[in-house]
């Protein structure tokens, strides 16, 4: 395998896409949204029990490519406990690693084990793969009670047209 | 000379791929290091030197704005752009050449029809026939026409091969149909439906079809005649010609009858504030300055496969689906959506375990092109209950060593994701 497609579909990302964590339904929870990716057809639903502004269970469901799957599973193991302020923090720290851009100035939690994710810089289509999670946390923690769609974000258009 | 018995020396030049191949420069180039396998035709295809050459000449040499002026150039790039339309009319075996109309690809050839037949022509309580085959550009438009008559879009559903339901669509032709929409091959899962007997069906009720060509103008033969659809609509990018143009051909009668499409210059042939009156077939589909040059690269594009011969065509795109069937099936955990018995070059996969996004991320690092999603298709995507597939889609300078490339780039894949 080239050594390029090792920096996307590192070690910890194949790992987290075959055996994702906290892949599961949560009937207590309560808040919830779904995020959708016409680019993949992704469909997947984040799942929280929020206790007051801190997120005490989190909990992930849906079908969606390695990028993402693993990009839920990781996301959902470093926000528990975390308060929606440091959950959003991480968020634009997390997109600043994976669109090349700077990072956001100011506190907020480190990404230690989300590094992994800096490989997709190199794979513009692929961005919204790995926020798509994150966009739809984001909805969760709004309670904006909707599908978020990666395609009302970042990057250019995916897919809504061709044959 | 040995007087050993030679073979018999074949009755037409074998299909000389290699040749071919050299036509197209784009074709040579590498990809991630890797020599280009361009498996995405049925997205667009890739461009022959004939085309660019072509359309090149054309600025250079003829170049101006057509049916305005009395100058020479003018005039030159009429009679070329008029050539061009005669060229189309014989690709399809049209009766006249008023019967084409330019537009920018099958998309606007479809929208024509629905805004202009569909609009005079569908009204409340009717019925507009698709397949569940098409693309959304062949349903889109008529959910629009039909949310804005008060018609009803009804939908004849395919089976788990893939194929149109025949006796679904008997059934669903009634007095109420105004018009049938069908693809002539599915881009999907490359199904090529039995469009002349489906004609027939329909005209049996009175009602006129509408085929959408795209995937099918470069692969097989087409004979609108033989057909005797009302219309047939297709895209110049789709077969090795630019982009920004291609053929809506319609029956004369039909096209006398309808309302123009779009206002503007050249559709016309008197304005008064009070009254215009509009110009004679085709032009007054054609509105504005069209895609002059687009079409002298389509009818160059139509000499070059007919140089070919699509038949030859055919022939070799059917040797790649049935090579690249039997290559794709042998793999472990791949599925082959659409297995028509009828199908065009187009193989359309899903891979146990693995998401088509990540099948076409490591596929392209090895240079090779193929197509991952819903193919602008959702609803049969639904119906196989996937979100999406990967697609290899042929054209008439793919090899079966490309095939083999593919075949070893998926064994890759499933390398990486080996649980």
């Amino acid at each position: 395998m080239s050594t390029d497609l090792r920096d996307l579909y590192q070690e910890v990302i194949l790992d987290h896409s075959k055996r994702p964590r906290n892949f599961k339904p949560m009937p207590d929870a309560n808040r919830s949204a779904e995020g959708y990716n016409p680019l993949c057809g992704d469909r997947e639903t984040v799942y929280l029990k929020l206790d007051g502004d801190r997120v005490q269970d989190v909990a992930f469901q849906g079908a969606g490519c390695a990028i993402s799957t693993a990009s839920a599973s990781m996301m959902t193991e470093r926000v528990k406990g975390m308060t929606r302020k440091e959950a959003e923090e991480l968020f634009e720290r997390f997109r600043a690693l994976i669109t090349g851009a700077k990072p956001p100035v100011g506190g907020g939690p480190e990404l230690e084990k989300l590094e992994v994710f800096s490989g997709v810089r190199e794979y513009p289509v692929r961005i919204k793969c790995a926020t798509l999670p994150w966009h739809t946390l984001k909805a969760a923690l709004n309670d904006q009670g909707q599908t978020v769609s990666t395609e009302l974000s970042e990057g250019p258009p995916a897919e809504s047209g061709g044959a | 000379m040995s007087t050993a018995t030679r073979p018999a020396p074949p009755a037409r030049p074998a299909y000389d791929v290699e040749r071919l191949r050299r036509d197209f420069p784009i074709l040579s180039r590498r990809v991630h290091g890797k020599p280009l396998v361009y498996l995405d035709n049925a997205a667009t295809t890739h461009k022959p030197s004939a085309v660019l050459g072509t359309v090149r000449t054309f600025y250079e040499h003829s170049y101006a704005n057509i049916h305005r002026g009395v100058h020479e150039l003018s005039v030159e790039a009429s009679e070329i752009y008029e050539k061009a339309r005669e060229r189309a009319r014989a690709f399809v075996n049209a009766a006249e050449a008023r019967e084409i109309v330019f537009v920018r690809g099958t998309t606007e050839g479809i929208n024509l029809v629905a805004q202009t037949y569909g609009r005079a022509n569908v009204g409340r309580g009717d019925e507009v026939l698709i397949t569940a085959l098409e693309h959304h550009s062949n349903i889109v438009p008529w959910q629009i026409l039909c949310e804005e008559k008060g018609a009803r879009l009804k939908i004849v559903p395919i089976d788990e091969r893939g194929q149109v339901r025949i006796d679904e669509l008997e059934k669903l032709l009634s007095e109420k149909t105004r018009i049938l929409a069908v693809s002539h091959v599915s881009n999907a899962l490359g199904t090529a439906n039995p469009v002349g007997r489906i004609v027939a069906l329909a005209h049996a009720r009175g009602v006129p079809v509408i085929v959408d060509g795209a995937q099918a103008a470069p692969r097989i033969p087409v004979d609108v005649r033989e057909l005797d659809c009302d219309f047939y609509t297709f895209s110049g990018h789709k077969m090795y010609a630019p982009t920004g143009i291609g053929v809506l051909y319609a029956k004369a009668k039909l096209l006398e009858a309808m309302p123009p499409y779009q206002g503007g210059g050249d559709m016309i042939s008197s304005v008064t504030f009070e009254k215009t009156t509009y110009n004679i077939l085709p032009f007054k589909f054609e509105a504005g300055t069209p895609n002059i040059a687009g079409a002298v690269g389509l009818a160059a594009a139509m000499d070059y496969l007919g140089a070919i011969g699509m038949d030859a065509v055919e022939a070799h795109e059917d040797d790649l689906l049935s090579y690249a069937t039997a290559r794709l099936s042998a793999i472990e955990g791949l599925t082959i959506l659409g297995t028509a018995e009828h199908k065009a070059a187009v193989v359309s996969f899903t891979l146990e375990g693995v998401h088509p996004h990540d099948i076409g991320t490591v596929l392209d690092r090895e240079g090779i092109a193929v197509r991952t999603g819903h193919h602008c298709a959702q609803p049969v995507m639904d119906f196989f209950k996937v979100p999406a597939t990967a697609r290899a889609s042929f054209g008439l300078y793919n090899t079966r060593e490309e095939v083999d490339a593919l075949a070893r780039g998926i064994e890759k894949v499933q390398e990486m994701f080996r649980p």
